[in-house]
């Protein structure tokens, strides 16, 4: 072989290895979770085990409480990155310190999250602590129990929007950098406010990385389930913690790929409606 | 008027700062108050009022969780699976890496994009079907193979990482190199990869927190070898109160020194919009 056709082939060979390594690892389980979930128990094609999810009488509120939990996890954790970007973009002092600071729950898994807002939702924990103290409270109030699920909730939602923002603020950051000065200079020339500055120029420059940082933050907020479990115990379920325990406790993976085909499924169509809402003004004429 | 206009530029510039400061106590607070719990006395934890200083200050907490049950043979799991878990995934995705950042070939663009979109990695989704694969090809409840599966979802992060530190490798440095006399493999163990080097560690340091944390794939794939993550989350409802808190600072404490090195690549990561 020619030195000319083994440099024009050296590329595929770098990347041969991790296309194999994607291929089993990711693209042949993904198959296989839907072949799994449509898999009668003495072999053939069955509807059963979304027959058996769907009857499960957990499912109801796990479908209920993953999308409540995205619908108001993601306004709140974009609203807080953005926050964090422009600050970051400000050219403070210690820009350098507060992104460290900003960015270590990017680090921090969801288990651990989970059980650093337990510690402050707890009976005798520091919230009840703090709410005594200032006489708002005369004993401490039970915020983590199985009657008070909008508590559980709320603790849930402090907990993943503490976590989770500082991948969106990372992805906004990188956003921000490459929008020119000049366009916002010129908002500064035609007297624009801060708040002008904010909806006409940067969120609607800043569309692609909101788009990407949507899609990212939907997908995985369809898989959390550790922060659940620490923060409320089974107080809450959400979809994936049902995949897990029907495949954990109930020992059938028929029925816990059938919540996993769903996550997929789910994980998809907001995928789609992501791209479809957030289209730029070109596509949108098409 | 002049001097009200700076007035009122140093106030907002001084809200700014404020706002900045309190968005960072969003941050530490939590993390603190988990550290409280985790270095006082066992018995401080149930007191109550809660006090917001370790008095005194004490390891008997954290030296609890280490000696209880497993513990100690998780966290070897744990960092186990992580060592493994970094180094194949720089086996593998640093020279796809290098591909991307110095070539130039059909298909390139459909690998970046592939490699963009499994950023996302559908953990919940892949661990079921590869845990029953696993049982199949007798690999299951194993730490290999939970590393395995922790690589598939460090690659794409690692692919990316490489090839951006790689591309800021100026190209001319190796072009000379090889006009001296290296090969194309010379020039790059010789000049890109000592260049390469602290992006490098970068790279496996997330690799190694991303694996850390991980707990879904854990407890699906492993039933003896638990990780930590895994452990604890087994154990959680029916464990007390000291062995939470401090199994919890133990598992993020790890995040506050690896961001300090990793964050200036987190732009590297996340930063890439594909369009």
């Amino acid at each position: 072989m020619s030195t000319r056709r083994l440099q024009a082939l050296t590329p595929y060979a770098l990347l041969l290895p991790s296309v194999i390594f994607l291929l089993v690892f990711f693209a042949y389980p993904m198959v296989e979770a839907f072949t799994l979930a449509f898999r009668a128990e003495g072999g053939g094609w069955t509807l059963d085990n979304f027959q058996t999810m769907i009857r499960d009488v957990a499912f109801a509120p796990a479908f209920r409480t993953t999308l409540l939990l995205i619908l108001i996890i993601i306004p709140v954790q974009f609203a807080l990155a953005l926050t964090m970007a422009l600050l970051i973009q400000a050219k403070l002092k210690f820009s350098g310190l507060f992104l460290y600071i900003y960015a270590i729950p990017l680090g921090i898994s969801e288990l651990a999250a989970g059980i650093v807002w337990f510690a402050i939702f707890t009976e005798r924990g520091y919230l009840n602590t703090v709410l005594t103290a200032l006489g708002i409270l005369d004993k401490p109030f039970i915020f983590l129990s199985y009657q008070n699920t909008g508590w559980l909730l709320f603790a849930v939602v402090l907990a993943e929007a503490w976590r989770a923002t500082s991948i969106v603020m990372v992805i906004l950051v990188a956003g921000l950098q490459s929008i020119p000065n000049e366009f916002l200079e010129a908002a500064d020339v035609f007297g624009a406010t801060l708040w002008d500055k904010v909806w006409r120029v940067i969120l609607p420059l800043l569309r692609p990385s909101l788009q990407v940082a949507l899609i990212l933050r939907t997908i995985l907020a369809f898989q959390v389930f550790a922060v659940a479990l620490a923060v409320a115990g089974r107080g809450i379920t959400l979809l994936a913690a049902e995949a897990y325990r029907w495949y954990n406790t109930y020992r059938d993976p028929n029925v816990a790929a059938a919540f996993a085909a769903l996550i997929m499924v789910l994980s998809i169509v907001s995928t789609i409606l992501y791209l479809w809402g957030l289209r730029t003004p070109e596509e949108q004429t098409l | 008027m002049k001097s009200s206009n700076t007035f009122l530029r140093y106030v907002s510039r001084g809200l700014v700062y404020l706002l900045a400061i309190l968005m960072a106590l969003w941050v530490l607070l939590p993390i603190y108050l988990i550290g409280v719990a985790a270095f006082s006395e066992q018995l401080a934890v149930y007191k109550y009022p809660r006090p917001f200083f370790p008095s005194p200050f004490s390891t008997e907490t954290m030296v609890f969780f280490l000696k209880s049950t497993g513990v100690a043979a998780s966290v070897r799991s744990s960092v186990v699976v992580a060592l493994i878990t970094l180094s194949l995934s720089t086996l593998i995705g640093a020279p796809a890496g290098y591909a991307i950042a110095r070539f130039v070939f059909r298909g390139r663009e459909t690998f970046r994009l592939l490699v963009v979109s499994t950023r996302a990695f559908p953990i919940v989704i892949l661990s079921i079907p590869l845990a029953v694969s696993f049982i199949e090809w007798g690999m299951y409840d194993s730490v290999y193979s939970l590393a395995l599966m922790h690589t598939a979802l460090a690659l794409p992060f690692t692919i990316l990482i490489t090839s951006s530190v790689f591309a800021s490798v100026p190209r001319d440095l190796e072009e000379a190199a090889m006009t001296l006399g290296c090969s194309q493999l010379q020039a790059f163990v010789r000049v890109s990869l000592p260049l390469a080097l602290p992006g490098l560690a970068a790279a496996t340091l997330f690799t190694f927190v991303l694996s850390w944390n991980e707990v879904f794939a854990a407890v699906i794939l492993t039933v003896r070898n638990r990780t930590l993550p895994a452990l604890v989350l087994t154990v959680l409802d029916v464990s007390p109160l000291p062995y939470r808190f401090a199994g919890g600072f133990f598992m993020l404490a790890p995040s506050l020194i690896f961001m300090l090195f990793i964050r200036k690549y987190l732009f590297n990561l996340w930063g890439k919009v594909t369009k």
